[in-house]
This record gives structure tokens, sequence and C-alpha cells, in this order.
């Protein structure tokens, strides 16, 4: 049989993230994520120069909303956002942090500025950095993260259809990369993308977030949404060719399905686990490049997944 | 792929005799092409055109049906590579692998275990499909008894994974009359005497090949010849990127009809540690039976679910009736609670009323099937609606109270709606379902 191959036109953008000393930053190392002229994982008929990476989340203050099952897969350090985090690094095999200023508000913006700066300083990998949610005052305290990180090439989460100016400007003057996020929408999410064009933010500086819906609440959207934003990319429009990145970990966690006591389905910590993987294996097949998860066995899991998925196949 | 007028202009008499109603030859078979005319008009026509008129009209994804009975298992005729293209039509069957060397007592266990899995989840019922009984002894007769006991309790399709055409020949005897998904290649079984029971008894046989997909092709090709017709494909890809490899070029290959021996339903059979990784790739990425052998436990819910969301139609999301649904046998007393006709919500919010022990009026307004916060943004849950559609439910004939619960995350809605509703108070129930029970302790 004459094997029926697709040749595409289009390229995804590459997007670094993380910058080392040589390259002006303080990073261990650059990651980076992109650059494939193939379907997701199609590796029999294209190029995919960088595997998917796998990033674990911490919280700036100690998660108590958390569920149990995750806060016990880590010894006592959830409340020092440094300490889990080096710890995550040297247990765990992830490329990146992504660290949660959800209190940032709460905390001021000052004492939250300093809070990053102390957590770059103790903290090698690249970052990612979320802010506390869409509002001026994140949009604000991203720009100050930036600035006092110049040259570090964190990723900035995130930039949204009416808060996008003062990120964008920010990344673009300080040397780092953006999330631009849109409610689960292609066109959504090219429009944004447009805009940050308009602005000047680099194509290699953007990465899209179509937003999760989890296993069970709406990964069906997200899935097709992705798979069509990854086609239209391919073929060539290039204001879809942004990497993508997915927030797992939330929403796997807070499911009912995995939340209840229920004997039948056995262990909780187990069901929090393949809830998480089966959403990242899922998604990884739609087109993700980043996968933010929340238990290390899942990382586990999803790295056996991507080391498996990357190894060019011989058996066609 | 459908055939061109042209090239079915060149099987065609090419006499213009125009009996057919049309001037020439090319003018039907213009119209041929085009499905607006049958080929049956022309009196002169060949078998070699009607053979290929009649290939090209096919499915190109055979239907194959495992089992009997209300629980039977109809897979194959899809007709997309994305399921946002159209919608993946035929919800794969998940089973469980099963070895004969389990005694009776513990398969009877799993087997009772794997129907108490069943569970209504939006509205669906969620089950464990097949269960495959594998010849793991090589013995014929534990194999056989195995078949047996697992038959009398579990009424749903199973399938045979037999060592031996003699293990297979027995085991038919037990329960040939339920069509049973005859496998064979795995192992050591041979496929051709495998293909002839499949043939004989007319059931399905799935065809596992040797890990390659020109290896496959052609024990396909083999089971095909010894007369097997209602095939399932398993490459036996060993690995994850294998395994997406295979699936993709056989379902494009049977889409664009470049390989008569490609169109058919595919299946895996999995195994090993690599299973909760290849499971969900396995939903996504296109088979139609998916076997398991030793899943966690905790595997199946997340399968289930993940199997729910990918074979939704993307067009319409599944959507509940607007009406008002009495949750346990409300009277004019009870809570009224309001919320959108998702499926997802409308099961969540009633499972979780009926779970506290509450009984209660349950008004379900029409949003176009959107969640809570989706119908909000999208307007079409707004207080003008929900006022409107309350009235049309005449809810102040049904409770004597004047009291209505909305839900937490539209809390900016309940100025909104008092103003609407005169005379009623709007009460902000909790955010989560799950919160529900307590909220009424407190409040009701
Ligand atoms: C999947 C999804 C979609 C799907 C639609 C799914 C559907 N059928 O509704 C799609 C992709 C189509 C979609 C579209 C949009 N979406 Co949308 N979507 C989601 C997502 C990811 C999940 C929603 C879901 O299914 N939830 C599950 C159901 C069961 O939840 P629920 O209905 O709220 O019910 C729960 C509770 O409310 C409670 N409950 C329900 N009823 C009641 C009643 C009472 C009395 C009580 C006590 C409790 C209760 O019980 C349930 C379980 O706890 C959410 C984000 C998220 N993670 O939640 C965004 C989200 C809802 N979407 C959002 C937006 C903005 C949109 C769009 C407007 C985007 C756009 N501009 O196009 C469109 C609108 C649709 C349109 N114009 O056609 C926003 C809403 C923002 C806001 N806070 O208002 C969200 C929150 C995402 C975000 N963070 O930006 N979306
Ligand atoms: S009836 Fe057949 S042979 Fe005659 S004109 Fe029509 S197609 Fe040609």
């Amino acid at each position: 049989m004459n094997l029926p191959l697709k040749k595409w036109t289009g390229k995804i953008n590459t997007v670094k993230i993380g910058r080392t000393a040589e390259e002006g930053g303080s990073r261990d190392r650059t990651i980076t994520i992109g650059g494939s002229n193939c379907l997701p994982m199609h590796n029999f008929e294209g190029e995919i120069p960088h595997r998917p990476v796998i990033a674990l989340e911490v919280t700036d203050e100690y998660p108590n909303d958390w569920h149990p099952a995750v806060i016990e897969s880590y010894p006592e350090i959830m409340d020092d956002a440094s300490k889990w985090a080096n710890h995550i690094s040297q247990e765990y095999n992830v490329d990146l942090i992504c660290l949660n200023m959800r209190s940032a508000e709460k905390r001021g913006m000052n004492e939250s500025v300093e809070f990053v700066k102390e957590f770059l300083r103790n903290v090698p990998l690249p970052i990612i950095l979320k802010g506390p949610g869409e509002s001026d005052f994140q949009d604000d305290f991203l720009a100050k993260c930036a600035e006092a990180a110049s040259g570090e090439g964190l990723l900035l989460a995130n930039a949204a259809e009416d808060h996008y100016k003062t990120i964008a400007a920010a990344a673009i003057a300080y040397g780092h990369s953006i999330i631009a996020e849109t409610p689960i929408d292609v066109n959504l999410a090219k429009q944004l993308n447009i805009l940050l064009n308009d602005m000047k933010v680099p194509p290699d500086r953007i990465v899209i977030d179509p937003l999760t819906g989890g296993l069970g609440y709406g990964l069906e959207y997200t899935y097709s949404v992705m798979e069509r934003i990854r086609i239209s990319a391919l073929k060539g429009d290039v204001y879809m060719q942004m990497p993508f990145i997915n927030f797992i970990g939330d929403e796997s966690w807070k499911v009912k399905e995995v939340k209840i006591e229920e004997p039948l389905w056995g262990k909780i910590k187990w069901r929090g686990v393949y809830w998480e993987v089966s959403n990242a294996v899922s998604l990884l097949l739609s087109g993700s490049e980043i996968v933010v998860l929340r238990h290390p066995d899942s990382v586990k899991l999803v790295r056996r997944a991507i080391d498996d998925l990357i190894t060019k196949t011989e058996a066609v | 792929m459908a055939l061109t007028g042209l090239q079915i202009y060149k099987l065609l008499p090419k006499t213009n005799c125009k009996e057919c109603g049309y001037p020439t030859c090319l003018a039907f078979a213009m119209k041929l092409a085009a499905q607006k005319e049958e080929l049956s008009k022309c009196p002169d026509a060949s078998e070699e055109v009607k053979a290929a008129l009649g290939a090209a009209s096919a499915p190109p994804i055979k239907l194959v049906t495992i089992g009997t009975g209300e629980d039977k298992i109809a897979v194959g005729e899809e007709t997309v590579l994305f399921r946002h293209d159209k919608t993946f039509f035929h919800h794969p069957a998940i089973g469980e692998i099963l070895p004969d060397t389990m005694g009776e007592g513990e398969l009877i266990k799993r087997v009772n275990y794997l129907k108490s899995l069943d569970f209504e989840r939006a509205g669906e019922m969620l089950k464990v499909n097949i269960i495959a009984l594998e010849n793991k002894s090589g013995d014929v007769e534990t194999f056989a008894r195995a078949v047996k006991t697992v038959s009398k309790i579990w009424n749903r399709p199973i399938a045979l994974i037999p060592h031996s055409s003699a293990a297979l020949d027995l085991a038919m005897k037990e329960t040939a009359g339920n069509k049973p998904l005859i496998i064979a290649g795995s192992g050591s079984s041979e496929i051709s005497a495998f293909a002839r029971t499949a043939k004989e008894y007319s059931c399905p046989l799935m065809v596992c090949g040797d890990g390659t997909l020109e290896g496959t092709l052609k024990a396909v090709d083999e089971a095909k010849k010894a007369g097997a017709e209602d095939i399932i494909i398993n490459p036996a890809s060993d690995t994850l990127s294998n395994f997406l490899t295979h699936q993709t070029v056989i379902r494009r290959a049977a889409l664009d009809r470049l390989d008569p021996r490609t169109a058919y339903p595919t299946g895996v059979i999995l195994r090993g540690d690599d299973l909760p990784l290849l499971a969900p790739a396995a939903i996504c990425k296109y088979p139609a039976v998916i076997l398991m052998e030793n899943p966690p436990d905790e595997l199946y819910i997340s399968l289930m679910t993940l199997r729910q969301n990918i074979y939704t139609d993307p067009q319409k999301p599944l959507q509940v009736e607007g009406l008002v649904y009495p949750i346990g046998e409300p009277d004019e007393n009870s809570p009224l609670i309001v919320t959108t006709n998702f499926s997802l919500t409308y099961f969540m919010v009633s499972s979780e009323i009926d779970s506290s022990g509450v009984t209660a009026h349950l008004a379900i307004i029409e949003a176009e099937g959107m969640s809570v916060l989706t119908a909000w943004s999208a307007g079409k849950f707004t207080a003008e609606i929900i006022a409107n559609s309350l009235k049309e439910m005449k809810i102040a004939e049904l409770v004597k109270h004047r009291k209505i619960i909305i839900p937490g995350y539209v809390a900016s809605l309940q100025g909104e709606l008092e103003e609407e509703m005169p005379g009623w108070e709007i009460l902000v129930g909790p955010q989560e379902a799950s919160d529900i029970g307590d909220y009424f302790k407190q409040v009701w």
C-alpha cells in the first residue's frame, strides 16, 4: 500500500523559555517548544524538533484548597514556594515550574514582586509566572515582575482580550514571552494573536492557552478547538502558528468523579492521577506543547507518554 | 472515493442509445457521478460498472456488530478523521481480558465487579461493554469451562482469545449463538482456521497483526480469503508512537478507499505498564474495540468519561428539555431551584439534590444546552429569560412559598431577577452543586 502521508506548508513557531547566564538570564537551562510541521505527534510524516514539555505547579501560599491526595504527595514544604519548587526539580523530571501567584493581590503589589524576585534567586528552572487572574492588578503585577526579572525569559500568564496591552509591552521591553488566553474559541484565539501582532509582539514569544475544559467538563471543546487551530496553522495561517499550553491540574482535581468516596472506582489518588493523565494524553494528541500538571505521579506517566510519542516509528 | 463522471463513462457501453433517457452515455455518467440517477436505467450496463459503482457507494469503513440483544456492540461506519468535521458515530467498546486460569469464583467476582461499574452520567449509561476470555492455560477444556461460566452471568458481548482452533471449536459450543468476537493471530493461533470458524458461525473476527502495517494487512488478507467478513483490524502496535501511526494510516487509507484491506474498524489489546497511557490515546485515535489486560480499577471512570466526551456530537451538546422536574416527590412547600438545560449541569444538580435526601422542584431554563456560566456570558440565562420561563412554567401554582434558588455562579442576577419577579425572594445557592445538601440544611 502507498502510505497516505500528509505534508503541510505551515509550521509551528518555536518559543524559547528561560535564559541562561550566557544569554543574559540566570536559569540553569532554556526550554524550546514548537517547531513541528505535522499534526500533533505525527512524526511518521513530519518533523517534531522539540518535544512537548511538562511543568508542575507551585503556589505562593499554602494551597489549602488543593486535594489532600496532591498535598500528601509532597513533604511539608508547600508553605515555601522556593523549597517546594526545588524539591520538584530534584525529585521529578519536569522541564519548568509554574509559579501560581494566586494570592498576589491579597499580599499587595510590592511584597508580591519581591516574592517573585526571591523565588527567581532560589529556583534555577525556567518559569511560567501566573498572576492572580484577569484584572488591572494582574496586568500591573506581571509588568512589574517582567521588569524586575528582565532578561530571564519568563512565560507570563496571561494576556486576554481586554487585558493584553500592558503585558505585551512589558514582555517586549524585558524579553519575556506571553500566554494568550481565550475561552475555547478558534476565532477569539486568532483575534487576540492579531492584536498582539499589531503591538509588535514577535510571534515566537506567544503561546496559546485555548482554555482547558477538564475531562468530563468540556474537554471535548478544548480538544476540537486545538485540532482546528493546529490544522489552520499547518495550512499556513500565521496567526494560529503558536504552540499551546494547557493547565490541566486544577481542572482534574476538582471534579466530582475524582473527589467522591466510591470504593468501586478505587483509590482517590489514582483516580485523580489517571484523570490528569487522560486529560494530558488527549491534549498532547490534539497539539499541546506545555502541559501543566499537579500530581508528581502524573508527571512520571505523562513523561513516559511523551518519550514514547516522540520516538520515530519504524513500524510502517 | 466516489468515481468521477469520466471514470464512469469509460465503463458504460458508449452507444448513446438513449434508453436511459439521456442523449449520451456521457450525460448519464455525469448524473450518476452526482448521484442523481440510478444505474439500473441503463439496460446494457456491464457487471463491471455495477461492481465499481456499488463499491464506491459502500461506507468506507464496514459496520461490524458483536454480540446480540440490547447490549450488542455496533462499530465502524465512521466517516471522518477529526470529530469537528462531523462527529464520531459509534462509541468504542471498552472491555477487560480475563485469563481462563482464574478460578471460577474469582472469575465470577470480576465479572460482577465489571457489571457494577454501570454508571449514569449526563443522561447516558456508561458501561464496560465486553469481556474477553483468554486461553492462557492452553488447555481446551479449561477454556470452554471459563467461557461457560462467564456466559452464564454476563449477558453482554464476549470475545474469545483461544490458543488453538480446538479450543475455539469447543468454546463455540458454549457461546456461538451469542455472536462472540473471535480473536485470531495473537499468540500461536492460526488466522485462516479461525476465519473459517468465524464464517461458519457468522461471527466477527479480530485479526491481530505482527506490529507492522504490512504484516497486519497481510493477515487481514488471509482472513478475508478464508471467508471472514466482519473484521476488526488490530495492528498489535507495541508503542504509543507506533499505535498512533498505524491507527492514523489505516483510518486515512479507509476513508480515501486506498486499500480494501483497511475498510474495517480497528481494535487494540492493551497490556503492561503503559496501559494507562495507551488507553486514553485509544479513545481519541480511533480503535472501535479496546481490550485491556489487568487495567487498574481507577482507570475505568476516566476512560468512560473520556469516551463520552470525544464521542459527543460537536454540533449539539447533550441537552434536556426545559421543564420543571420533580426530584423525589416534591410538594407545594418544597424548594424551587433554577438552572440551565445543559445535560451535564442538569444531571449534576439533580443527582446532588437527590443524594442530599431533599425533595425539590428543579426548573430547567432553555439555554441552548450551555452550562450556567457559559449561558450567562452568552446572554442565554438572563434575568428576563429566567423570569419569562418561570412564568410559563406556572411556578406560582406549583409552590406556596415565594422563594427561588439560583446557582451561586450567577449571584449577580439576584437583584435584576427580584425586579423582574415582584413578590418573589431570590436566594443565591452555593457555587458547586456538591454543596447543595449543606445549603438546604442551613436555609430550608
Ligand atoms: C466548556 C465551556 C464552553 C463550551 C460550552 C459548553 C456548554 N455546553 O456549556 C463552549 C466552548 C461552547 C463555550 C463557549 C463560551 N464560553 Co465557556 N466555558 C466552558 C468551560 C470550560 C466549562 C463549562 C462547563 O461545562 N461546566 C460544567 C457545568 C456542569 O457547570 P455549571 O453549569 O456551572 O454547573 C455547576 C454549578 O454551577 C452548579 N450549579 C448549576 N446549577 C445550579 C443551581 C443551583 C441552585 C446551585 C446551588 C448550583 C448549581 O452545579 C454544577 C456543578 O457544580 C468553562 C470554564 C470552566 N472550567 O468552568 C468556560 C466558561 C464558562 N466560558 C466562558 C465564556 C466567556 C464563554 C464564551 C462567552 C466565550 C466567547 N466569547 O465565545 C462562549 C459563550 C457561548 C456562545 N457565545 O455561544 C467563561 C465565563 C466567564 C464568566 N465568569 O462569566 C468561562 C468561565 C471560561 C473563562 N474562565 O473565561 N464555553
Ligand atoms: S442507456 Fe446506457 S448505453 Fe444507452 S445511452 Fe444511456 S448509458 Fe449509454
